[in-house]
């Protein structure tokens, strides 16, 4: 167990850094991914979400770094 | 039919990124060539090498029985969030709020660490030496394999992505080689900031495609995401440094 975990870290960590920035863009993918199924019509609008969503959380996650100077 | 709109930037961001990563694995094979020998040095990366060839040789027909738009869908997510995650990095790092990465350091650290074990495990330091450059040929050749997945998978573009990410790699190799030293004069956060704006706007792009979205202007559009993430960092690295500045004084 010990072990698949010291394999399986290495590679979450090429995917994962700081969590809630990666929380983030799940959860505006998962918001894009509902827009578009539950309108088929507005797909143009749920990908304008997705690309502002996650330009938002990229600046906030990094000036919430910034301000708390608690970044690994 | 591939366009140099979308196979330039695959290439380019396989290039850059493999660029960066190929230097992070040299520094430790250095370190390891320099300690204990070339010997296992070499064979600790060949073995590396080997092991990154089998999984991409794995890997490539399985991609091919994934139905398009979940195979973008998938890749989109991984690329969004490694593209962010090194942007998130870079930006940092250009901000002042966590240290440039430092290649002599690395190799110094390393140089000390394998040091002290010869001193422990005279008789296995081969062994150690080599897993040593191995691991660190397989952890940084990951990202290039991915990377060339990544941006390649969806378009057709694994060859050209391919070869981008091996010339990089041949080319820190062959700079490696030459000097014997890691290669700390290359700017490594400003090639991050770029993957990362890159493969951010690839992962935003995917992702769309996936979901069906209709991107205006198609592929030209990955340019433009490409864009807008980069002038977001820009705004963030100023955001940062004053916050930075407020927060020591």
């Amino acid at each position: 167990m010990r072990a698949l975990i010291s394999l399986l870290r290495p590679l979450a960590g090429l995917f994962v850094d700081d969590g809630l920035l990666a929380l983030a863009v799940i959860c505006i993918v998962l918001l894009t991914a509902l827009l578009a199924s539950l309108m088929p019509s507005m797909t143009l609008a749920a990908g304008v979400i997705l690309l502002f969503g996650c330009l938002l959380a990229l600046l906030t996650n990094v000036l919430r770094a910034a301000r708390h100077k608690r970044v690994r | 039919m591939t366009t140099w709109t979308v196979a330039a930037p695959a290439v380019s961001a396989a290039f850059l990124s493999s660029l960066v990563e190929a230097v992070e694995a040299l520094t430790i094979v250095l370190a390891v060539g320099t300690v204990r020998g070339w010997r296992p040095a070499g064979l600790g990366a060949l073995a590396g090498l080997a092991l990154l060839s089998l999984i991409v040789v794995l890997l490539d027909p399985l991609l091919y029985r994934v139905p398009l738009h979940l195979l973008q869908l998938a890749i989109g997510v991984l690329l969004l969030l490694f593209g962010m995650r090194w942007l998130r990095k870079a930006i940092l790092r250009a901000a002042g709020v966590i240290p440039l990465h430092d290649e002599a350091k690395v190799f110094a650290t390393e140089t000390a660490e394998l040091r002290d074990q010869q001193r422990h495990y005279e008789a296995q330091l081969d062994w150690f030496a080599a897993l040593a450059s191995f691991k660190a040929v397989v952890i940084e050749g990951l990202e290039v394999v991915f990377i060339v997945i990544a941006v390649g998978a969806g378009r057709g573009l694994i060859v050209p992505a391919s070869i981008g990410a091996i010339a990089a790699c041949v080319l820190v190799a062959g700079a490696g080689l030459a000097i014997h030293q890691p290669l700390a004069r290359v700017p490594e956060n400003v090639l991050k900031f770029a993957v990362g704006t890159m493969l951010s706007a690839f992962g935003v792009f995917w992702i769309g495609e996936g979901l069906g979205v209709p991107w205006p202007g198609e592929d030209i559009a990955i340019i433009a995401f490409a864009a807008l993430f980069f002038l977001v960092a820009l705004v963030a690295v100023a955001l940062g440094r004053r916050l930075r500045i407020e927060a020591l004084q």
